[in-house]
């Protein structure tokens, strides 16, 4: 049981949460995640732990809604208590000097890109964070990567903020004015696999956090299975980030549809139930 | 009730039951035969397959024991457990005493009563299959029944505990041998702390064995005793990632017992392995045990109409009892040698084939192929014919060439063993694996770190409960003296 200590919301579907975990507080890296149950029967979801603050003994995470898992969580309230959480999980990012690098980040990766973001800039490299989103509202997290980036370039689909485009429109805009030395991309697995044929094309080194369907996240049962250089690896004890130039986000992303139709009913009785929406 | 106390063989009370019949008539009573549920009836739901003994019942099975001179039977059990003793005990009656026998020697002999391969051990000793060419004594069902007795009487003793000696130790993992060690080391004053990685408490005998088998409040209620012998569980706290060894040493722990168990699923590394609906095992059990899946869980699973489990011990013949249970119409072992090699319990495979499972032996996949969408459709399976024996002298799978066949599947589960847990291993310097990943143990299952014990299947690969909660007791004895030696 984990007491929640803070909740702003970021936008209507992105949740702020500051969560007690003294001892995950406390242990944790840039790139670690926890594994989150929301009720008895709830169901086990990976949360990349977007800060956190030992003195106090607290976390943060940063939640999107999308299905029933992620929505119950949303639906917590200060006070209130995290039926399971346990962490940190997965291996921490590798973070080092490397000169100027892009992060690039979309719709569900923009929360799990942040820590990086900041511990690439305490690293002492030069930031070029890319943000990337469908439209405007759903643009978040800008003021906290601007605080941690030495630029911030923003991306609309529809072209209702920033610049108009996806997400390698921006990063090629940066490739095509400057040496980059690495590049960094969590989102959904469409998005990582254009951004790492680009980055492949500049030669430019990319690390992309996968984000696959998990259970256990402690390497038990293989639900985390991805193809990287030939090989079936488990993000959860592997990862999450890998070299983006090796994985098969072909598979990962089919793999990622394991059970969306399954999920997209439970959402229906979901919102049925509690009359939401 | 001294004398009623004194449980050797030549105590009074045992050789007046020796000679109340002759051995002539205990032999020519047949062997009991256990109540279960229906088939077909019970391939619809989880409920616990066999029923148990009644009394009478048990009364009658426990005559059959010659109450030998020299027991063969109990060096066919890992922790040789009284047998005779507590099968005596049943006999005259005195249940809650048979049952404080084999809690002499096991902490949990209701789970062990239950899933022990007795047929490879105790009975497979017994003088009745060694010498008399009849069927062995009951011994599993016996111990099951006077497990169960005291449970339901009520009257389960809680083990007297020493004075605490505030020494703390700490366990990472909660299975049979952490379980055990723990309880062990509790009895002996200590005071215990388990970290367990999970949610829940009781590893593969929550997550893996399905209730069907073993259910959940037979392993609740000796959680429960342990936990009032003092010793604290803490969930969802996995030792090397949430807290170190050195934190848990700079907190005062003294001693530490690794039983991480040997989590890691295999997978056979062929085409179409990582299609949408193969899984491990592992994944199937775990959504379906531990979450919930399909009853009140949140967590989906993908149970399908053409389920293949392939592989054939014990977790594979859950996987596909649990597949019928979940709607099959076809639940299929496919496994690369013979039904006379298949490492699994025999009474599950018995119980497997009367549910509706067919069982594919000398076939082993070769190949998945899907649909557009990634879904498996149908699997590529390579027939076999045994050859020589090979080095687990069972003779080995050899490919008929060009003997090939194509079955329709929409749910495949690899069931084809586990490596232990490489977390804690490598989390801690100093600690020697073997080259299977386990954690090199001398007799006394100390590691490499003389302060770190280790037992279960992190140190044997993936092996029994019984052999589990065996090392935990002998680990707890070895940790005892270590600490009391001065040597630390
Ligand atoms: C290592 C890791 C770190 C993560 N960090 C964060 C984080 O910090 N914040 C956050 O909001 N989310 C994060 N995620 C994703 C998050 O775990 C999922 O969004 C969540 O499990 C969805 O559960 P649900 O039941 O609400 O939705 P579901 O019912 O499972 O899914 C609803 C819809 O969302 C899609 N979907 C589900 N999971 C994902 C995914 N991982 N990627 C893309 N689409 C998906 C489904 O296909 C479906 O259409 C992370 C995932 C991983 C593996
Ligand atoms: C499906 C299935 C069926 C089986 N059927 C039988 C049977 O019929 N008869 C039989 O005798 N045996 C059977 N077995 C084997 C038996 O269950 C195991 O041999 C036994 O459970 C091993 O016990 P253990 O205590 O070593 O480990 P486990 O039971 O595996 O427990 C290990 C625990 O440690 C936890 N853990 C791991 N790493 C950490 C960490 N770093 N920090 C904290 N906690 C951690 C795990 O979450 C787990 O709960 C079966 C196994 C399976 C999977
Ligand atoms: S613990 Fe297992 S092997 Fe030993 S006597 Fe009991 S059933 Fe037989
Ligand atoms: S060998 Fe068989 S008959 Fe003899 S004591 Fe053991 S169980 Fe009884
Ligand atoms: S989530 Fe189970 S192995 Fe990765």
């Amino acid at each position: 049981m984990n007491k929640i200590l803070k909740k702003a919301f970021f936008s209507s579907n992105v949740v702020y949460f500051e969560v007690e975990a003294p001892l995950i507080a406390r242990s944790r890296k840039a790139g670690h995640f926890v594994l989150v149950k929301v009720g008895t029967h709830g169901e086990r979801i990976p949360l990349t732990i977007a800060a956190s603050d030992p003195v106090k003994g607290s976390i943060s995470l940063v939640v999107q809604r999308v299905g029933v898992s992620s929505t119950k969580l949303c639906a917590l309230n200060e006070g209130e208590y995290i039926t399971d959480l346990v962490g940190p999980l997965g291996k921490a990012t590798h973070i080092e000097q490397f000169g100027t690098v892009v992060c690039a980040g979309g719709g569900v990766g923009v929360a799990p890109l942040l820590p990086i973001v900041e511990a690439m800039k305490k690293a002492g490299n030069r930031v070029i964070t890319i943000l990337a989103a469908r439209s405007k509202d759903l643009v978040i997290l800008e003021e906290q990567m601007r605080a941690n980036s030495d630029e911030v370039i923003v991306m609309t689909d529809d072209g209702t903020y920033g610049k108009k485009g996806i997400v390698t429109a921006g990063i090629e805009e940066v490739l095509l004015r400057e040496h980059v030395d690495m590049c960094v991309t969590v989102g959904p697995a469409v998005m990582m696999k254009y951004v790492a044929l680009l980055t492949k094309k500049y030669n430019v080194p990319t690390m992309a956090s996968l984000n696959t369907i998990m259970v256990d996240g402690t390497g038990m049962c293989g639900a985390c299975r991805v193809t990287v250089g030939g090989k079936t690896k488990f993000v959860c004890i592997d990862g999450p980030e890998f070299d983006a130039h090796q994985v098969d986000f072909y598979e990962m992303q089919m793999r990622l549809g394991s059970y969306k139709e399954i999920e997209r009913v439970a959402m229906e009785h979901y919102l049925e139930k509690t009359g939401s929406n | 009730m001294t004398e009623n106390r004194a449980n050797t063989r030549n105590a009074t009370w045992r050789e007046q039951l020796r000679k109340s019949i002759t051995n002539k008539q205990r032999t020519a009573i047949s062997r009991v035969h256990m109540h279960e549920l229906d088939a077909n009836y019970r391939n619809h739901n989880n409920e616990e397959v066999n029923m148990g003994l009644t009394l009478e019942e048990a009364l009658t099975e426990a005559k059959r024991c010659l109450d030998c001179p020299t027991p063969t039977c109990m060096s066919g059990c890992p922790v040789s457990i009284d047998i005779p003793s507590f099968v005596k005990n049943i006999e005259r009656n005195e249940i809650l005493e048979a049952a404080s026998v084999l809690k002499q020697t096991s902490a949990l002999p209701a789970v062990c009563g239950r899933v022990c391969p007795q047929e490879k051990q105790c009975e497979a000793s017994c003088i009745y299959t060694q010498k008399l060419g009849k069927e062995a004594v009951a011994i599993g069902y016996l111990e099951r029944f006077a497990a169960d007795f005291e449970r339901e009487s009520g009257q389960a003793s809680i083990p007297a505990c020493a004075p605490t000696n505030d020494i703390k130790i700490a366990v990472v993992g909660s299975g049979p041998a952490g379980l055990s060690f723990a309880g062990d080391m509790a009895k002996r004053g200590y005071q215990v702390t388990v970290f367990e990685a999970l949610h829940e408490i009781g590893g593969v005998l929550k997550y893996g064995i399905p209730e069907f088998r073993l259910p959940n409040d037979v392993i609740d209620v000796e959680i429960e005793n342990i936990k009032k012998m003092g010793v604290e569980i803490i969930t969802n706290c996995i030792v090397g990632k949430t807290i170190t060894y050195e934190e848990l040493k700079e907190e005062g722990f003294k001693g530490l017992f690794v039983a991480s168990g040997a989590g890691l699923p295999r997978f056979m590394n062929i085409s179409g392995e990582n299609l949408i609906g193969v899984m491990s095992s592992n994944e199937y059990l775990t959504r379906i045990n531990l979450m919930g899946a399909s009853r009140d869980g949140d967590t989906p699973v993908l149970s399908g109409k053409n389920v293949a489990i392939i592989g054939g011990g014990n977790t594979a013949m859950d996987a596909v009892r649990t597949a019928k249970r979940l709607g099959a119409n076809r639940a299929m072992i496919v496994y690369r040698r013979s039904e006379h090699e298949m490492p699994a319990r025999i009474e599950e495979i018995k119980h497997a084939k009367e549910e509706g499972i067919e069982f594919l032996t000398l076939h082993n996949p070769i190949e998945y192929l899907g649909d557009e969408r990634g879904h498996v459709t149908t699997m590529r399976l390579q027939k076999m014919e045994l050859g020589e024996p090979d080095e687990s002298g069972r003779r080995s799978p050899v490919e008929i060439p060009g003997a090939i066949e194509t079955i329709d599947v929409d749910t495949v589960i690899v069931s084809i063993g586990v490596s232990p847990n490489p977390l804690v291993p490598s989390s801690i310097q100093g600690l020697s694996v073997t080259k299977w990943g386990t954690l090199v143990v001398n007799d006394d299952l100390q590691t490499t770190i003389p302060a770190i014990y280790a037992g279960g299947d992190i140190v044997r690969g993936g092996a029994t409960v019984i052999l589990a909660m065996g090392d935990g007791r002998k680990a707890a004895a070895a940790m005892d003296e270590y600490l009391h030696s001065g040597s630390c």
